[in-house]
């Protein structure tokens, strides 16, 4: 894990523009007594060429923010916005579109569709687009997952890490705005783990790409540039430089919080 | 586990409906189907097995003649003259006995003067017997008729022809036409139903008069004292009357006439028969296909099961009582649903003129196989997949990326192989094979073989076709093109299962259309081959008319020869035939008859000309003597006087007019041929015939081309009729692949919302559930034309003897075959990938 506090982070600003942002973002489900409010009026900008990780206690609203702010699920009040792009202002068609040409998704487990190879699924959202995929760009994503030689391979065929390299690699083909992330290495063992870390890392670091990753694990949040904590649907606290060691402890300030 | 079984029933609603809907679908086909031909053999039950009487006499038949009514066992009048009627009221121990008249050809005419439609059933012309005890007839208004003025009719003629009591009503009977007053309504049988058939009782001595011979009788009905056994009666009457007669108790008759009936509707029966087990086979695969997706989808629950410590056998019982409640619920569903198809059934028999009164007949068997089918085959269909997830050791069925594994196909493609090899050499042996019956049996044997080979072999099969043709789909459609091919080959065995139903279906339908229009194309070139009269004056199915019609025509100026053609039963050398009886002297300018030995001279006298098949079966050449037994049971030696190539208006043996009616054969004619003299004003004479013809709408005047036109509309009904049955089939295989579809959209929900939150929009979804349909339902329809056109040929080829001599494939209707198979896919997919597009993203992600 030391490679990680030699890759230089960048400066994180607020003069950055922002890939993604939300203003009293809020988000209820369900009435009277079963209401829940997932997001309480949250305020949150993903600068352009960040990695930005979300942490949080389960329940906390990590996944419920993601959504919104990709399109995936209507919000209660405030607004969420991709670049310039008001979400609640479009429609079902205009948010596909969006979701397609703007948005990289990685999830915790099911990323791929079985009946497609490894190439095939990376492809998929610009074939989807009828789109030509940009070949030169295509080619640097292949060598920098490291899958070269399994691209004509299904995904039965290929192990858990090497599926969700091949989901990074689908996320970053098509050269979104900004990637979101579920719990990428939820599923995954720590070293297969710490290869998709260090490629996203490593996406950010060389491709410019913006990041929102939303994990429970100390040591892939020390990848980001900066970990959001979230609680009962609000930001309740921000860490530039992530180590393993600063967020454990952060973490812990929370289990005591929540027990007193 | 209990607990459990129930719960996964609630729980998955939708799953619980489809897979109910697939048992209902089976059933409702077994059921219907059975109630439907139960309701048909009650009505002709009725129709000829009603008597009254407690015995009844009638003439001897020298051999059985198969059934009055199919129109094979009319050729001979012998009858019961009055002094025997007189002799049986004298037995001890009778109360009461008359003769009674009966006889078929004999039409009743609406207010237009136009023969009222039977749709195909005979017009029956009967005596009023006045004895209730004697009399299976039941007035319900007016009086019994009486004088040669009055009739009375049945009560469906009165409400078709929408006649009332006094009015004058034209009857055409087997001698005259006449015109009586309407006098009386009666009901007939038990159920009041005569399966569209036309009834007109005259005074005894009216019908004898008009379509019987004075103090001649068909039979004589009897009634038993009180106290006397119809047994011992029926005994002492035998003894009375001598030999020559038959005598029969009640429900010896009854009997007697439910045997001809079995016989003489074999066909329809067969064919219903064969329908119910297609229905059965059908059924079968839909609720085989829906359980074992569902237990492939449930893998991983039954594996936490596993894990929790239920064992291998609590899995499957936990399986199998699911399907238990199902098949239970689902049958009976089924068997209600069951009613519908057989009152769809019966309104489509309607429309082509056989009404079938009366209830529908519900049957213990119709209950037992509908149960045994939705039962049993949900519990199979559950069985076999619920022991593989059993077996799947719950570790790796737990496993997140576990995919259930397309088990070999090697079992099944040796099976399919020997299958598919036995079929074709069965089919191929059939072209050798002499005996035409066999032949057919062979091409059966081998069609049914080669069926069910391909649906063996139809998983190995579906990949590499569909990657053939699915190959368009990526270049046409793009992504969603390619997806659906690919999703149409992820799971072989359930494509190809999918795919069975509708392949059975279009089998059927092209292998019948290629029969229909290869015997059109026969029936085309056999006419113009053969016909050489000017005019054909017959009914449309070849029934019975009034000899008085040829007679009248022999009368017209201008007409230079009229043939009369007859049909009856005969054992020729002890081989009971269909012979045609004719005019020696006329024959040649009515048909063109191709000899091959002899001419139309060896007819004369008691000559027989027979056509080459029969000819080469029996052995038979110019010159030899064949003992022929008439119906009546007089002998006769024939002379073989000439031998044919193979003609479709005479069929295989030909009589002289003489003989027949020497030996008492009935005087009706079936076909009358008419040639004009030569120099004649053709179209003078033909309106003149047509005057005459005015008075008789039973029988129409055709020149050659509206004769084998005729010939071949009732081919095409006959078709029509098919079709429409064997569409059912096509429907539920319709509803089968919705079925399998809306499944593997559930299955797949969550690749569908990964689709989504990539960025395929809703009609992209659409586009991509619609093609995989129709890549199935094409795949299906494919195979299905050819196993039909492989059936269609072989018995074409089979049936060659039998006057089908011309093969034809016919292009255009098979290319709209496949095309219909396509628009199945597009209609199929319509509801499965709505519900595809309509899932929210965010739900199918989170689908566990
Ligand atoms: N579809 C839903 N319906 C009702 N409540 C929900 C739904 N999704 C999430 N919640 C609730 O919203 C809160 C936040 O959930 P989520 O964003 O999934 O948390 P996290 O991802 O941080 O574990 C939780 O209390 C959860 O129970
Ligand atoms: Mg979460």
């Amino acid at each position: 894990m030391t490679s990680v506090r030699d890759i230089p982070v960048p400066r994180v600003g607020v003069e950055a523009p922002a890939a993604a942002r939300s203003a009293g973002l809020t988000k209820v489900y369900g009435e009277g007594d079963t209401r829940v409010v997932a997001l309480d009026a949250v305020d949150v900008a993903f600068p352009r060429g960040v990695f930005t990780a979300i942490m949080g206690p389960s329940g906390s609203g990590k996944s419920t923010l993601m959504h919104c702010m990709a399109g995936l699920d209507a919000v209660t009040d405030g607004q969420a916005y991709i670049g310039d792009t008001e979400l609640s202002s479009l429609n079902d068609r205009q948010l596909t579109v969006l979701r397609r040409d703007k948005i990289g998704f990685i999830f915790q487990a099911y990323n791929l569709l079985p009946t497609l190879t490894a190439l095939e699924n990376i492809t998929l959202p610009m074939d989807i687009a009828g789109r030509r995929p940009d070949q030169e760009w295509l080619e640097t994503v292949i060598d920098t997952v490291g899958l070269r030689q399994r691209l004509g391979h299904r995904p039965s065929e290929l192990s858990g890490g090497q599926q969700q390299r091949v989901a990074c690699a689908r996320a970053l083909a098509n050269r979104p705005e900004i990637i979101f992330a579920d719990e990428p290495t939820g599923n995954l063992d720590s070293r297969s783990g710490a290869d998709v870390l260090s490629f996203l890392r490593s996406s950010v670091m060389e491709m410019g790409q913006t990041i929102v990753m939303v994990t429970h694990d100390p040591v892939a949040a020390s990848y980001s540039d900066r970990v959001l904590f979230l609680a009962d649907g609000r930001i309740v606290d921000s860490m530039i430089s992530p180590t393993r060691e600063r967020v454990l402890e952060r973490m812990k300030a929370f289990d005591v919080q929540s027990e007193a | 586990m209990w607990r459990a079984t129930v719960r996964n029933l609630l729980a998955h609603k939708l799953r619980l409906a489809l897979s109910g809907l697939a048992i209902v679908l089976g059933v409702a086909f077994v059921s219907g189907t059975m109630i439907f031909t139960d309701t048909l053999g009650r009505t002709f039950d009725d129709l000829f097995a009603s008597t009254a009487a407690d015995v009844n006499v009638e003439p001897a038949a020298a051999f059985d003649s198969g059934l009055a009514g199919t129109g094979e066992g009319v050729g001979t009048v012998s009858s019961v003259p009055a002094t025997v009627v007189d002799t049986v009221r004298g037995v001890d121990g009778v109360a009461s006995a008359s003769g009674f008249v009966r006889t078929e050809g004999v039409y009743v005419l609406d207010g237009h003067g136009d023969v009222l439609d039977t749709g195909g059933a005979p017009g029956i012309g009967i005596s009023w017997e006045p004895d209730p005890a004697l009399s299976s007839s039941t007035l319900v208004d007016g009086r019994a008729p009486r004088g040669a003025a009055e009739v009375a009719l049945d009560v469906d003629t009165v409400d078709k022809a929408g006649y009332a009591l006094g009015d004058s009503v034209p009857v055409l009977t087997t001698g005259p036409r006449v015109e009586a007053e309407l006098v009386g309504v009666f009901s007939f049988g038990d159920s009041g139903g005569s399966a569209g058939a036309s009834l007109a009782a005259f005074e005894t001595s009216t019908a004898q008069e008009l379509f019987g011979t004075p103090g001649q009788f068909s039979g004589v009905g009897v009634s038993a004292a009180d106290g006397v056994a119809q047994e011992a009666l029926r005994d002492r009457v035998a003894a009375a009357i001598g030999d020559g007669f038959t005598v029969r108790t009640a429900s010896e008759q009854a009997e007697a006439l439910a045997g001809d009936f079995e016989e003489g509707l074999a066909f329809v029966e067969t064919f219903l028969l064969a329908f119910a087990g297609i229905a059965l086979f059908v059924g079968t695969f839909i609720i085989l296909n829906t359980f074992s997706m569902l237990v492939a989808q449930r893998t991983r629950e039954l594996a936490l099961l596993r894990a929790l410590g239920a064992g291998r056998a609590q899995v499957t019982r936990s399986v199998l009582a699911e399907a238990l409640v199902l098949g239970v619920v689902g049958s009976t569903v089924g068997l209600a649903a069951g009613f519908g198809v057989a009152t769809g059934l019966r309104s489509l028999f309607g429309r082509f003129g056989l009404t079938l009164d009366g209830g529908l007949v519900f049957a213990t068997d119709t209950v037992l196989w509908s149960y045994a089918v939705g039962v049993l085959v949900t519990l199979v269909a559950a069985y076999l997949p619920a022991r593989r997830a059993a077996r799947t050791p719950p570790v790796a069925a737990m496993r997140d990326d576990h995919v259930a594994v397309e088990r070999s196909l090697r079992r099944r493609t040796v099976l399919g192989g020997v299958l598919t090899a036995a079929g074709i050499a069965a089919m191929v042996s059939a072209f050798v094979v002499e005996d035409d019956g066999a032949a057919a049996s062979l091409v059966g044997v081998g069609a049914l073989a080669l069926l069910l080979g391909t649906i063996a072999l139809s998983p190995v099969i579906a990949r590499p076709f569909l990657r053939g043709i699915g190959g368009v789909l990526p270049r046409l459609f793009g992504t969603p093109g390619r997806l659906a091919r690919e999703n149409a080959v992820r799971s072989p065995r359930r494509t190809a299962a999918t795919a069975s139903a509708l392949m059975v279906g279009l089998a059927l339908v092209s292998g019948f259309s290629i029969i229909g229009a290869s015997t059109n194309a026969s029936v085309d070139g056999a006419l113009d081959q053969s016909l050489g009269a000017d005019y054909v004056v017959s009914t449309a199915v070849a029934a019975p008319f009034s000899a008085d019609i040829a007679e009248q025509i022999r009368r017209i100026d201008g007409v230079d020869s009229v043939t009369q053609q007859r049909l009856g039963q005969a054992q020729l050398a002890g081989v009971q035939t269909s012979v045609s009886a004719v005019d020696a002297t006329t024959l040649d300018s009515a048909l063109a008859l191709d000899y091959l030995a002899g001419s139309t001279a060896g007819l004369r006298g008691n000559g027989l000309v027979v056509d080459e098949d029969t000819a080469a079966g029996r052995g038979w050449s110019v010159g030899d003597r064949v003992e022929a037994l008439l119906a009546n049971g007089q002998r006769v030696g024939l002379t073989v006087g000439g031998i044919y190539t193979t003609n479709a208006t005479l069929g295989s043996a030909v009589i002289s007019l003489d003989t027949f009616t020497a030996a008492g054969g009935e005087a009706l004619d079936r076909f009358v041929y008419v040639d004009l003299a030569p120099d004649v004003d053709a179209a003078a004479v033909r309106s003149s015939l047509e005057a005459t013809l005015e008075a008789y709408p039973v029988v129409t005047l055709k020149d050659q081309t509206q004769f084998a036109d005729e010939q071949k509309g009732q081919v095409d009904q006959m078709l029509m009729i098919i079709n429409a049955l064997l569409g059912l089939s096509v429907i539920i295989a319709v509803l089968g692949i919705v079925n399998t579809l809306a499944l593997s959209v559930i299955e797949r929900t969550r690749e569908i919302g990964l689709l989504r939150a990539i960025g395929m929009d809703r009609r992209q979804l659409r586009q991509m559930v619609r093609l995989e349909s129709v890549a199935i339902s094409v795949y299906g329809a494919v195979f299905g034309l050819l196993l039909g056109i492989v059936f269609g040929t072989g018995l074409v080829q089979a049936l060659a003897d039998q006057g089908i001599t011309q093969q034809v494939i016919p292009a255009g209707r098979m290319v709209l075959f496949l095309a219909v198979g396509a628009l199945i896919g597009v209609l199929a997919a319509v509801w499965p990938a709505r519900r595809a597009a309509k899932l929210k993203v965010l739900d199918a992600i989170a689908t566990a």
